[in-house]
């Protein structure tokens, strides 16, 4: 399963950045396919980008308001709101787990060997603020001359954005060097921190900074597709606490907002066959029959 | 003895609401913005300018 989720990563990565004709044009891909949502983290400032980033498309949404309040526009970001909520409702952060590039670089940083560190749980509740905050309030009140808001988590915090769209642009179009500022530097040093910080923990970002993973985390309870336990088989061994790449204790907290549905717990550590997985409360896949068969002759 | 799991409905209920936010977004024309917005590049959100 680990390696079928890694081929649909590399997969959903190449058909959201499908554009390689980048390097001949120098500039970002502007066909009809950028109305469609990206389920993650994908800057559609990113050259081979083909869709629009959810995060980004709403803080422009909301900050440009009041010009199209006045134009009779009622562009208050309902349809990219209805995106994101349809596939959260569906999936929620299993779109993190299969669908995000920037969650899947992360991964693959970590595999570097080196002294792994856990992140403090608590750290968790930080992307909320990080959500409501810098991606819907400020943008709405906080306005320039013109009466225009910025994209705040763009502007001052979103590593993605910097490492997909400021690096190749400033590689490909030398003309934006000249521009270069303290605003880029400050995104950089951020970049870095979190490129390193996910070398020595799994997934920092998602875990502690990511807006859209906090709107994904908030259908944990309510989303189609997801990971259940079966408490009348579960002996809580704590098995699945060691597995998980977001640090969720699934027999603890089953439907935990921060559950990727990676499925590592079910596959490679639960050997009693109390974790599946349901969609709309019906069972789709259990754990693997030699694992159901290891369980129950442990059990007798 | 397994009990008869029943279909969790509150996942369609939620579906549905945002579904019909979908289509008010794509009925006010909403994707046009979006599409014309990404097709710009966005200096300072990229960290340049």
């Amino acid at each position: 399963m680990e390696l079928a989720r890694k081929w649909v990563q590399i997969v959903i990565g190449f058909l959201t950045n499908g554009y390689w004709g980048f390097p001949w044009t120098r500039t970002i891909y502007q066909g009809p396919l950028k109305v469609v949502c990206s389920p993650g983290l994908n800057c559609y400032s990113c050259p081979a980008s083909t869709t629009y980033c959810p995060i980004g498309a709403l803080q422009q949404l909301l900050g440009g308001i009041r010009f199209s309040l006045d134009a009779g526009q009622y562009f208050l970001g309902w349809y990219v709101l209805g995106c994101i909520g349809v596939v959260g409702s569906f999936l929620g952060r299993l779109v993190c787990g299969w669908a995000c590039p920037f969650g899947f670089i992360q991964e693959m940083i970590y595999k570097i060997p080196s002294k792994k560190f856990e992140i403090p749980r608590c750290l968790r509740f930080v992307k909320y603020p990080i959500l409501f905050f810098m991606v819907i309030l400020l943008p709405l009140v906080a306005v320039n001359d013109f009466g225009l808001g910025d994209p705040w988590f763009c502007k001052y915090l979103c590593p993605a954005g910097t490492l997909e769209a400021a690096l190749p642009l400033l590689i490909m179009q030398p003309g934006l060097r000249a521009t270069l500022g303290w605003l880029f530097y400050n995104k950089l040093i951020i970049l870095i921190f979190f490129m390193f910080w996910s070398l020595l923990a799994s997934r920092p970002f998602c875990r502690v900074a990511c807006p859209l993973g906090a709107f994904y985390g908030l259908f944990s309870r309510v989303r189609l597709v997801k990971l259940r336990l079966d408490e009348s088989k579960c002996t809580n061994c704590e098995a699945c606490h060691y597995v998980c790449p977001m640090g969720v204790k699934f027999n603890e907290s089953p439907n935990d907002a921060e559950c990727i549905t990676c499925m590592a717990c079910m596959e490679q550590a639960c050997k009693f066959d109390a974790i599946s997985l349901e969609v709309g409360g019906l069972p789709l896949r259990g754990s693997s029959p030699a694992k159901k068969t290891a369980g129950q002759a442990n059990q007798h | 003895m397994n009990k008869k799991r029943k279909l969790r409905k509150s996942s369609f209920i939620v579906q549905g609401l945002f579904l019909l936010l979908f289509l008010a977004g794509v009925t006010s024309g909403e994707p046009s913005r979006v599409l014309s917005q990404s097709w710009q590049i966005c200096l300072s959100c990229i960290g340049i300018g």
